[in-house]
């Protein structure tokens, strides 16, 4: 900013302006003579203390255009709004400056001031001169010249604005959930039961996600299918739920309240209207293999040894209160696909459901909202070699571990190891296996181990009385209702021994596996010869997450999770309107957390479904036909998919409802053919000039 | 990459022997030159080399620890693009210097004032076994194989090697399986053992030399359980640990072990048919000859 603002020169103001087009008739022609009103607000001393809110209504008031110029103490007060009201009428006027706070704070209240006056709203503009300037320097000469600087350039901008319109659409009201974990399953309800339809779109051959696999859950210690399972059966009797299990999201397009969604309903081999899920194929199944609802975990049968717990067949059902609980053909193990023989579980089907013809099907349902709620991964095997992860049968992760813990799991919710299914009497917990690892790529805490290894060594000790457990950590992290005390209990009256560090290695010895640790507050080095050890192994997002994420158009921070639009303030919203997020997708996160995410997830579907039209932003981007190449640069800028080629005329064209108005595709445009609606080009180089 | 003798383009490196290859380690000398000859490898001797700095310089001066690598990698810098190292604490000594002259600006400006310390960052230093299996590869070493050794072999990598990760850029580094990759190519078994990057106690040898037995006697206590005929090592303290200290740990100990300790480049030169002589075998404390007897080995 140049110091000598006060005894520049200025040339006169049409002199900026740019040479006409082709037609020899620019846009300023059409616009009125500017009759501008400029209203300085004191903010109380907010602004006045480092302003000269006077001097800057004086200066302004100089400015060719301006027609007056007044301060007041509180702009956007009942009268400071009702002065602009009556000045528009009593000096005729056509375009009105607030210099105050930021856009972001009282635009839209002084747009409606503007309109009910009788102009545009888009005809008002805000010179922020309280972030920007009296909130940011303390120099009182300095930043009153600042202000009139400021105030100057938005001058300039509004002789070039034009009077614009909003659009409105009707809002389809149906909501669209994607993932059928505690988090869709939460919002899917909430969503329902105020009598909106839902699709809910589940990847697996039932929902459920990470809780159906646990065992009891903290911080109460109650059985996650006991308080889980009737959520389960609510959604499939829930009139207004459509269960599209075994399904992937194709594609989405559309806006806010007129999404299109391609869904692809995955073959399962069996007519899920037939089936009556009774079981009997999967017992007969002859194939027996891992199975990925128990995350992997076979544990040896000491009196069968050649029927270990674990497995599942090719043709399964995940849990037993599974929904829909219909069976599904794994073709990939299944001796009929692969080798061409069998077909047992078509013998064996009493109501004829199996189809081993059956093909994916693409089906498409409209919907004005969307809840993602895709959940967690955790760490893929062999990540920490020093730990035998994924190479000795004894070093299980966390969730193998819920899966014994589970009265319906494999064990029937007896611990037994692996390798030989004996009762582990040493157990070795340890914590942060990949979370706050930056070596391993991945900064951040996990937040719900603390609590899951303090639980699972509680019902351990429930289990083994003569057990021991040990749990290597780095810091406990326990903030939330109830948690520390519930740690407190696992540490002093259940046993267990914290001790704080690091592992460095574990290897195996005999039956034993060697556990090299760390006890930093004693300073001595720890081996300890456990029989199982458990990883807690860090929670990263869903695979895939980017590819989906993209066909949805939202955001991916920096850990790869889906990135919420605020932090603070906008926690479930997503860069795009219509499109929110709830659970595990977000961050990592426990069920009492998720839950809450999930029910504000729906509050703010409904808060969508509660208008029958949706009226957007007009500040949107324009194409100049005559200058646009068709080189398509400006489509790939574009985050919200509002570009398109127009292939006849080969010049891009601009889906208003779309387009959030960001400007990308301005600075992608080689030609300047792409403008945004009163912020041109022309307007900016105004501004600038206004004041150098 | 084609790389033998008389091959399209040949592998040229400026060779950092350090001072340990020219002393306690010749062996690792002699080998290593004579399996770069094998594999058409061009060795040119760094010019007028020094010191690395070692253990007593980083523990007493940044800017000595820091300086010295410097002054060799510029040297090195004259004769070729990249430069191989043998001993895994010249190369952690090396690339350490490189990253503190990145990443320490008061290093940088100090070093800058008397040498051109850019050019100390624009070599690439490379540790032989890392360029054996990136540029040279599996195959090439399966292909020059002429006898089967018959060993079944305890890769030791010792815990600089690889460690820390941001620094070497190698291998997964707790759990490295390269020198695994060598050696099976040229026809050993290796074993997937536990100790494979423990701490042998390096230089605490000499001053602290009760903690290196009770480390070292770890270390071949494991190797005996997996039950292999030697261990193979990339590192001549390492070498100079495991093998000069088993009398003491039968004396002191009373554990006999007698495990024979080579140097990976030996066990390759061996497999490759090269003359023993040549490969500085039989230089160890503990005895070889046996074994080799006993597997027919020439
Ligand atoms: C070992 C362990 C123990 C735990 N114990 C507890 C405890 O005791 N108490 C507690 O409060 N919390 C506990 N948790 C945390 C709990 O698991 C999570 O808070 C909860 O599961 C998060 O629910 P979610 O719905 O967000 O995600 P998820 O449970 O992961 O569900 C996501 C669902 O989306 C589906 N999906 C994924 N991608 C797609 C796609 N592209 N299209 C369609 N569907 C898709 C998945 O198949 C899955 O059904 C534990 C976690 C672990 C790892």
């Amino acid at each position: 900013m140049s110091a000598d603002a006060k005894t520049r020169k200025k040339p006169p103001a049409d002199a900026h302006q740019h040479a006409p087009n082709d037609s020899g008739i620019t846009a300023s022609d059409r616009r009125p003579t500017p009759r501008v009103g400029v209203f300085v607000c004191h903010c109380g001393i907010n602004i006045a203390k480092t302003v000269d809110v006077k001097r800057v209504s004086e200066e302004i008031a100089k400015e060719p255009g301006v027609v007056i110029a007044e301060d007041y103490q509180y702009m956007c007060s009942v009268p400071g709004q009702q002065m602009i009201v009556d000045a528009v009428s009593q000096h005729n006027l056509n375009r009105i400056i607030v210099a105050a706070c930021s856009p972001k704070m009282h635009e839209p209240t002084f747009r409606r001031a503007v309109g009910k006056a009788g102009l545009n709203p888009y005809l008002c503009e805000i010179s922020n001169i309280r972030e920007h300037c009296s909130w940011v320097h303390e120099d009182r000469e300095q930043a009153t010249e600042k202000a009139i600087d400021i105030t100057r350039t938005i001058l300039e901008k509004i002789r070039g604005d034009d009077s614009l319109d909003t659009t409105s659409t009707p809002v389809t009201k149906r909501a669209l959930v994607i993932g059928g974990g505690i988090a869709g399953i939460q919002a899917a309800l909430d969503i329902a039961g105020s009598g909106y339809e839902v699709i809910l779109v589940e990847r697996e051959s039932s929902i459920g996600g990470h809780m159906a696999q646990l065992g009891e859950t903290f911080p109460t210690l109650d059985c996650a299918s006991c308080i889980f399972t009737p959520k389960i059966v609510e959604v499939a009797q829930n009139e207004n739920i459509k269960l599209l299990a075994y399904s992937e999201v194709e594609s989405v397009s559309g806006f806010v309240g007129q999404f299109e969604v391609k869904i692809r309903r995955k073959a399962r081999s069996v007519d899920e209207t037939v089936c009556t899920g009774c079981g009997i194929c999967t017992e007969k199944c002859p194939t027996r293999v891992a199975d990925e609802f128990n995350r992997g975990l076979v544990v040896h049968n000491p009196d069968k040894p050649r029927k270990p717990f674990g497995k599942r067949g090719a043709i399964y059902i995940p849990f037993a209160q599974a929904q829909p609980k219909v069976a599904t053909i794994d073709r990939e193990n299944c001796r009929y696909y692969q080798a061409g023989k069998c077909k047992v579980c078509e013998k064996v089907c009493g109501p004829k459901a199996i189809r081993f013809d059956q093909k994916d099907e693409i089906v498409t349902e409209k919907v004005g909202a969307i809840v993602i709620a895709t959940g967690y991964e955790t760490l893929p095997r062999g990540v920490y070699g020093e730990y035998g992860y994924g190479k000795y049968e004894n070093v299980i992760d966390g969730l193998q571990l819920e899966r014994m813990l589970s009265a319906a799991g494999p064990t029937a919710g007896d611990i037994r190891r692996p390798s030989d299914g004996k009762v582990p009497k040493e157990v070795v917990w340890i914590q942060c296996v990949g979370s706050r690892d930056e070596s391993k790529g991945i900064p951040y805490c996990s937040k719900i181990c603390c609590m899951y290894t303090a639980k699972q060594t509680r019902l351990y000790k429930h289990r083994v009385h003569d057990g021991q457990a040990y749990v290597f950590y780095m810091d406990i992290r326990a903030g939330g209702k109830r948690y520390e005390e519930f740690v407190k209990h696992a540490q002093v009256d259940e046993g267990t021994v914290y001790l704080r560090g690091r592992v460095s290695k574990i290897y195996e010895r005999g039956d034993k596996l060697i556990v090299m640790g760390m006890d930093t507050l004693s300073g001595s080095q720890i081996e300890i010869p456990a029989d199982m050890v458990v990883l807690a192994t860090a929670i990263v997002p869903q695979h895939g997450t980017e590819e989906f994420a993209r066909k949805l158009r939202v955001g991916i921070g920096e850990n790869g999770f889906i990135a919420e639009a605020h932090v603070k303030l906008k926690p479930v919203e997503t860069s795009t309107a219509g499109i929110f997020i709830a659970g595990a997708i977000q961050a990592p996160k426990d069920i009492p957390d998720t839950v809450a995410q999930a029910g504000c997830a729906a509050s703010k579907v409904l808060n969508l479904f509660s208008n029958d039209t949706l009226t957007s932003e007009p500040i949107v981007a324009s194409v100049d036909e005559e200058l646009c190449s068709g080189c398509g640069l400006c489509i790939g800028a574009c985050a919200y998919d509002a570009r398109k080629m127009d292939e006849k005329k080969h010049i891009v064209v601009v889906e208003d409802v779309l387009c959030q108005g960001c400007g990308a595709c301005r600075a992608a445009c080689p030609s300047s053919a792409c403008e945004l609606k009163n912020f041109r080009t022309e307007q900016f180089i105004n501004m600038v000039d206004a004041i150098t | 990459m084609e790389t033998t003798a008389g091959s399209k383009k040949a592998l040229k490196f400026a060779y950092y022997p350090g001072c340990s290859l020219h002393a306690t380690a010749v062996d690792y000398n002699e080998s290593t030159l004579a399996v770069a000859e094998a594999l058409g490898i061009d060795l040119v001797e760094v010019p007028d080399w020094s010191c690395c700095g070692s253990t007593p310089a980083h523990c007493t001066d940044e800017l000595l620890a820091a300086a010295l690598p410097a002054k060799n990698m510029i040297a090195a810098g004259t004769v070729a693009d990249e430069m191989l190292v043998c001993c895994s604490a010249c190369f952690s000594r090396l690339k350490f210097a490189q990253k503190h002259i990145e990443e320490k600006e008061n290093i940088r400006t100090k070093l800058s004032k008397i040498m051109p310390v850019e050019q100390a960052q624009s070599i690439k230093v490379r540790h032989l076994l890392d360029v054996l299996v990136q540029d040279i590869g599996v195959e090439k070493i399966a292909e020059l194989k002429q006898q089967d050794l018959g060993l079944k072999v305890a890769c030791y990598y010792g815990c600089l090697l690889t460690r820390p990760p941001k620094v070497t850029e190698l291998d997964d580094a707790e759990d490295p399986c390269f020198m695994d990759d060598l050696l099976t190519a040229a026809g050993m078994e290796t074993v997937p053992w536990p100790y494979k990057t423990e701490c042998c106690g390096a230089s605490f040898s000499l001053t602290r030399t009760e903690i290196v037995l009770r480390l070292v006697a770890d270390i071949l206590q494991m190797a005996k359980e997996a039950e292999v005929d030697c261990i193979s090592v990339a590192c001549p303290l390492c070498h100079a640990n495991l093998d000069m200290r088993q009398s003491d740990i039968k004396k002191k100990l009373g554990l006999k072990y007698d495990i024979p300790i080579f140097y990976f480049t030996q066990l390759l030169g061996m497999a490759f048919g090269l003359e023993q002589g040549k490969l500085g075998i039989g230089r160890s404390l503990v005895d070889c000859k046996e074994l080799l007897a006993a597997k027919g080995i020439k």
